[in-house]
């Protein structure tokens, strides 16, 4: 059961992959691109990682898509379709990644990983506990250097965003 | 870990995954196309972490705190791109690679 549930999303996600890398309108390869998300999200469910497929959805599928379409629209007419790369560009960018892929492929084939049969599931408990204790091993650190990052960032992006106004008003009062 | 279903088996799919995120990194021609292609690379890198951990060390959680972190990251990197990227159509009405040549306005 869970063989052919994995199958089916393995599938989803490198369909809908391929068309939202492939596909001319801008909004459309959006949508297929949470498709994929949401399939990445069922593969954590499938492992038994429930707290990171409710991140996944939130964050990817809630947030950066909903990002990305805000932004789709605000610099584009929905309807308006891509300038694709040449033919030949295509062809040998294609060529170049499956030259990739089979190499990547037979490496992973070629070495042999000691699997532990287990069927262990993480709770949401461990993981906090993990992240927010300061012994060896512990993440606190990672941890407040990243909530640190993504306060920067936010005031970045508003600054960069905010745009002319902004600067022009520094200048004159500098 | 999943019934049935091999580390081999995953590994292939992410390894895809990643590869179709290089063609349309290289292939497409908008800063937008480019940044959700970059999402792609991401996620297939995260998928590889986790699934890494639950097969191999299932007594840590290593993987799981790492690709938290990933995705962190990737939020901060995707709502800065696109505040750049909202900028630079308010200055040259534009969001074509070819038409981004100069980095100071």
């Amino acid at each position: 059961m869970e063989q052919i549930i994995f199958y089916i999303l393995a599938l989803i996600m490198i369909v809908f992959a391929i068309a939202s890398v492939t596909s001319k309108k801008m909004l459309r390869s959006v949508i297929y691109l949470l498709f994929t998300l949401c399939g990445i999200a069922g593969i954590y469910f499938l492992i038994d990682y429930n707290f990171l497929a409710a991140i996944q959805l939130t964050v990817y599928a809630g947030g950066i898509i909903v990002l990305i379409i805000f932004s789709v629209v605000l610099v584009h007419h929905i309807e308006m379709e891509l300038t694709l790369a040449k033919r030949s560009k295509q062809i040998l960018t294609g060529l170049a990644c499956l030259i990739g892929l089979g190499i990547f492929l037979t490496t992973i084939y070629g070495h042999q990983f000691n699997v532990v049969e287990n069927s262990v599931t993480t709770t949401t408990e461990d993981i906090g506990y993990g992240l927010l204790s300061y012994e060896t091993g512990g993440f606190i650190l990672p941890f407040e250097v990243i909530s640190v990052l993504l306060l920067a960032s936010m005031i970045g992006a508003i600054v960069i965003a905010k745009g002319k106004k902004l600067t022009d008003k520094n200048d004159t009062t500098l | 870990m999943i019934a049935g279903i091999s580390i081999y088996e995953i590994l292939t799919v992410t390894s895809i995954l990643f590869f179709i995120g290089v063609y349309g990194f290289i292939t497409r021609k908008n800063l937008i196309s480019i940044l959700m292609s970059v999402e792609l690379i991401l996620n297939a890198s995260v998928i590889n972490f986790v699934v890494i951990n639950k097969y191999l060390y299932p007594d840590i959680l290593q993987g799981v705190y790492f690709s938290i972190f990933i995705i962190a990251v990737a939020a901060a990197e995707t709502a800065l791109a696109v505040s750049i990227i909202i900028n630079l159509y308010r200055q040259i009405a534009s969001v074509e690679v070819k038409d981004t040549e100069i980095m100071k306005y």
